[in-house]
Order: C-alpha cells, then structure tokens, then sequence
C-alpha cells in the first residue's frame, strides 16, 4: 500500500541523518514512539515529538530505555507501527526487550545512532562497534534484521525499508546509523506519498477463538491482531504453542525456535541488499558498511587512479549477513578488506564465509572518528600486491 | 477451581467466575492455600459487575508468582519481562486509548525491578489499573527478600531476619500522585471485589494492595502456618481506617494491618493534559489523540 500522506513531508531539505530518519519513520506509518534521552541519537525523538502531534500519533519519554523498548510493543499490539531510539549505553538496557521482540513476533524498530563504547565511551564520536550486540546480545537465539545506511538521503529511504522489513518479518529490525551519519547534513529529497510502498501489517482475518495467534503458514510468518479486536490472545515471552500458551518441554521449544529462526533462513536470498561496484573481475574487494562504505568508496577511487583492479561489495542490510554471495566472489578474488569502526567485528563474518578461499583483511578502528582513506588505500595496494 | 459445574442441593450451577478464565489452561500453577486465586476470584466477579466491554479491557502481568495471572484471564492478556508490565501497559493503553489496562503483578516485579515505572506510571496519572498482590516474597525463585518484606522476617536471602526497611506502598503510591489507593487482604473478599470494580472504573493510575499469604514460602520459614492461619490473622489483625494518613500505612511483622480506600481523587491523565496542552498550543491544527464521538 502506499503511504498515508499525513506523515510525508514532500519536497527537498537540508537536514541531518537524525531528522531524517525521523522523516522516514513518519513517512513509513510510525505512529507511536518511546524514548530516552542518548546522545547522539536525540534528536530523531526530539523532531518526532513536535512532529508527530501533527500527524496523529504520539511520542511519550519514558523514564529509561527498558521502559521505552517495552513500550514500544505495548503500543504496537495495540496496533501501531512504532520505533524506539537509542545509543550504545541505552541499547545495552534494551537488549532483554529484543528478545522479547524476536519471541513475541512484536513488530518494531530499534534504532541505534552508534558511538564509542564500551560503557560511556565517546557519547559525541562515531562507531560501528554494536554490530554483534544486536545480533547477539540478548540471550538465547532470535530472529533479527539489521540496516546500514552511510548518508541522511538514506536514513530517509531505509527507515522506510526497516519498517517493512519489521512488519513483513515480525522481527526486530535494527537502524543502523552512528554519530557521523547523524549529525551529517545534506540534500534529502522527500517523494510524494503516491510514490512511497508501505508495508501493512498482516491482520488476521479469523475471528475470536478460530485465531490462533502463532499458527503460521508457509511463510512461517503468522497473521497478528490487536488487543481489542475481540480474540482474547495471550501474548507470553515463555515458550508458547500455536495458541500463545506457554508449554516448556523441549519439543514446543525446538519446534517455535526453528519457526522463528526459519523466517530469516528461507528468505536469505531475498534480504540480501548489497551495492556492488567493480567487483567482477577485481582482485581485491574492500567489504564495507555505514559510514564507512563513504571512506572504503574514496580508497577504492584512489586504488583504482593507481591501476589496481578492485571493487567495493557495500551492505545495506548487514544482518542477515550476506555471506553466499561473499563465498561466491571468494572464489575469484584474492583478497577481502574489511575496515569498519570497531576492533573487527563484522570481518568474522567475511572469515565464516570465505573459510581460506582467499585472504581476509581488517581494518579495525576503535571509533572516535571515520577512518582516513589512506589507510584504506595501503591495505588495497598491499593486497593487490 | 475446577472446570466442572459444582453441584449445590442438587442443582448443577455454573462456577460465576468460569467464564471469565481460560478453562484450558487450568488447573492454575498456584499452591494449596496462596491467596493469589483468591484476588483472582474477586478481579473476575469486578469485571462481571462493572460495566466494561471485556473486549476491550486487557490485562498486563510481569514476572513470578502473580505474573501468572494474565495468562488464566479470558481477556487480551500478555504476560510481559520483569519488571515491566507498567511500560508494556503504558503503550498499549496510549498506543489505542479506548481500551480499559489492567497492571495485575506481583510485590517483587512491581515495586523492586519495576518500581521505577511504578513512580512514574503513578506521577503521569497514566490510566491504568495496578494491582499488586503483596506475599512479601519472591514465590517463583523460592522466597527471597523483596522491597515489602517486612523487618524481621526470614526469607533465603535473609536468612537471619529481613533487616531492610519496607515499602509503604499506599504510602509511595500516594506521593506519586495516585488518584486512587486501596490496601486490603485476601481476607476481605467483598471489600476488594468492589475495589477492583471501582478501580476498573477510574480514570487515571489505581492502586490496589491486596495483602496474600504464601504457605509455602514465606509462612513456612517463618513458622505462621498454613494459608489459612494466615488468612485468620488477616481477620484478627486487619483494622478499616479509609480516613488515616497513608504515611502512617507501614507494615510491621505480623503485626496491626490497616486496611481500606485511601485515596480517590480525580487529576488529569496523562492523555488528556497531553490532548489539552496541544490543543492549547497548537490550536485547530491539532486533533486530539484517541478521542472518539467527542469522549474518552
């Protein structure tokens, strides 16, 4: 369906990552968002509550982060589309709520204006260092969509992607950003709402007790209602059958565990979102993400003026990690280069994919900054040796 | 509670609060003689007598003994994390206003891993309906100290005697700007029965205490005896003073219980100052939010 125009603010600004991102989660039908103050992620709540009174919606601050990241799917059972924001600190106290998320198949988006950690770190300096917290971070295993965008423009155009990735999923779905992203101010162009697909929830269309709140067909994704609708579900963060009840014995927990996982696994393919320049032939491939793919584009440019043949592999959707199409081009390349703001996180995954097809190379950084195109460029040329 | 028709001189009658529980979930996980069935059995004959369309009324519980309790009631019911049953219900009752949200957990969850939410939840006069079934212990973990444990009293993680000054409940509630606080003991069955019916009906944040004995934790290693002598202490010690200072609400062991309706007052829910400031402000431009036919 397309966007309900009341949340589209066509035409073309000039603000930062942070406002629009907001922008894209109005545009995408958010409605209900909690929040806590973080740097450097405040000001998409703060744009989104002067906004969102406007709009029909609401914007409640709530006393902390485990607050907000609970309310949230309050909210979005109670039929709203809905986002929490935060930084690293702020994510850490969310991360019981991600499960709860991923189990309760709550639709929502989390989104992390990454900075330096661990702890309080570098709250005003970027970073890419919760790449695995987000995968991994809540206990036991879940089902996840994570987005990198690298320029305000994007922060608009995936926020509105992440919010159809949560409702096609019914998984928690992570944005990305980090501080440079967020405070960057460029060129944002805003379409007309005609112009915008949004993703409507799937609604159940059984009525009261013939509905079955986690009975899901081959899409493994099942139809959700809302408290009020007259089905009377229970909704429980233990192990559950088709019926939401909780039910803990070891066959229910395999059988809703492989579901909820497999609602990733089959769609592999489909979730991969990967810009690929030059990497046909190459024989080095700078692997990036985020803001870094800005810097890795410079060093490719520089690499290639100095007639090295190398390409850029660049990920949208960073988790699920697109790792077949890693192993694919692993089988022609000699290298992989993987600078990204932290200590080498997601190179474990460029590692996993590869095995010993070709060589793998890090380029950690432990934020604070962006890296310099040079150091970049070095690696290329040392590689391309 | 069993399924079946009780039979009374004769005649097959319908256990009145059937209906309104999930039959294929019983029998409950509770133990002989606790008390939380019992606020049960009351919440389900409040919303039998209290007007609201079921369908419209959902019921939030975090974790542990009381946490159980959404998932045995017959209504939107989502039984949440630690702690968090406040929050959770804070956005499904902003997130669609018209539905009436009930906050049923238990000491633990509500005043110590959730207690921040609870002071907030009561400072916005968010519109919800919190019940707190006091055991003084953490059942579901095998009873350890909570914020209401009274001084004294042994628990695991106490074990020569709880040495940590209780919560006042009514007492905190109050300060934080409840618009409606009762205490009362799973002794006094009609007396909460029609608390949670007026408190169903409030508008803005409610609270109800309801003092409950765990036998099998808390009155066993404090050698109080089965769930029933601890109900008739209830009877013995329990005084109704709906006019006292809520300050003067502290819990001694086994000691005097005052009981009754201490606050109910009317303030300005969170949504309606949210609606009225923007109306104020922002003027035609802004519709208020969750409004229907002109109410609510």
């Amino acid at each position: 369906m397309k966007a309900d125009p009341k949340g589209v603010l066509t035409g073309i600004h000039f603000i930062d990552g942070d406002q629009a991102a907001c922008e894209g989660a109005l545009a995408a039908g958010c409605r209900f968002a909690a929040g806590y103050p973080i740097t450097p992620s405040t000001e998409v709540v703060e744009r989104f509550a002067g906004r969102v009174p406007l709009v029909g919606g609401v914007f409640i601050q709530l006393e902390d982060e485990l607050a907000s990241s609970i309310a949230i799917q309050g909210a979005a059972w109670a039929g709203k589309k809905v986002m929490t924001v935060t930084s690293g600190p702020g994510l850490s106290l969310m991360m019981e709520h991600v499960g709860f998320a991923a189990f309760t198949e709550t639709p929502c988006v989390f989104v992390d204006v990454q900075r330096g950690g661990p702890s309080t770190g570098l709250p005003t300096a970027p970073a890419q260092a919760d790449m695995m917290q987000v995968r991994w971070g809540s206990h036991g295993d879940y089902p996840m969509i994570a987005l990198s965008p690298n320029s305000p423009q994007e922060c608009f155009d995936l926020m509105i992607e992440a919010f159809n990735l949560a409702e096609e999923y019914r998984v928690p779905v992570f944005f990305m950003m980090d501080e440079v992203v967020g405070h960057m101010i460029e060129r944002v162009e805003i379409p007309e709402a005609s112009e915008i697909e949004v993703t409507e929830r799937k609604w159940t269309d059984k009525k009261g007790k013939d509905y079955l709140p986690y009975e899901a067909d081959e899409s493994l994704v099942p139809a959700m209602t809302k408290a009020g609708d007259g089905h009377r579900i229970h909704i429980t963060g233990l192990t559950h059958d088709e019926r939401g009840y909780p039910v803990m014995n070891a066959s229910t927990q395999d059988k809703l565990l492989k579901r909820l996982l497999g609602k990733i696994e089959i769609n592999r393919d489909k979730l991969v979102d990967i810009r690929e320049d030059g990497v046909e032939g190459a024989d080095v491939v700078v692997v990036s993400f985020g803001i870094t793919s800005r810097v890795a584009g410079a060093a490719v440019e520089m690499a290639r003026a100095n007639g090295v043949k190398v390409g850029h592999l660049r990920m949208i959707i960073t988790w699920p990690f697109p790792s077949k199409r890693i192993k694919e081009l692993a089988q022609t390349v000699k290298a992989f280069i993987v600078p990204e703001l932290n200590m080498g996180q997601m190179v474990i995954e460029v590692e996993r994919a590869v095995v010993s097809d070709a060589e793998v190379i890090s380029i950690p950084h432990a934020g604070g900054t962006v890296h310099e195109p040079e150091v970049i460029l070095e690696k290329i040329m040392e590689a391309a040796r | 509670m069993s399924a079946n028709p009780d039979v009374v001189m004769g005649v097959e009658v319908e256990n009145p609060v059937m209906p309104y529980l999930r039959q294929d979930r019983l029998p409950h996980i509770w133990c002989p003689g606790c008390g939380i069935g019992t606020t049960v059995n009351c919440f389900a004959r409040a919303l039998t007598e209290c007007g609201l369309d079921l369908d419209q009324t959902a019921i939030v519980s975090g974790i542990g003994c009381t946490g159980r309790v959404a998932g045995y009631l017959d209504l939107d019911s989502f039984h949440t994390t630690h702690g968090r049953a406040i929050p959770f219900a804070t956005g499904l009752k902003v997130g669609n206003p018209d539905l009436k949200v009930v906050v049923y957990s238990g000491d633990g969850d509500l005043t110590a891993i959730g207690g921040n939410h609870f002071v907030h939840a009561a400072r916005r006069n968010m519109d919800l309906l919190c019940i707190c079934v006091n055991n003084f212990t953490y059942g579901m973990t095998g009873g350890q100290c909570t914020p209401t444990s009274p001084v004294g009293a042994k628990q695991t993680t106490m074990p020569y005697g709880n040495f940590e000054h209780p919560f006042n409940l009514p007492h905190l509630a109050d300060a934080c700007g409840a618009v409606y606080v009762a205490r009362w003991t799973v002794y006094h069955v009609k007396q909460l029965t029609r608390a949670m019916k007026e408190g169903l009906n409030k508008k803005g944040f409610a609270f109800i205490e309801v003092l409950s004995p765990c036998p099998t934790l808390y009155s066993r290693r404090n050698r109080l005896g089965d769930g029933v002598d601890q109900v008739k202490y209830y009877k013995e010690r329990s005084k109704i003073n709906n006019d006292v200072d809520t300050k003067d609400l502290s819990l001694e062991f086994q000691g005097d219980i005052t009981v009754g309706k201490f606050v109910d007052r009317e303030r300005e829910t969170w949504l309606d100052a949210m609606n009225n400031r923007f109306t104020s402000v922002i003027g035609d431009k802004y519709e208020p939010y969750g409004v229907t036919n002109g109410e609510k």
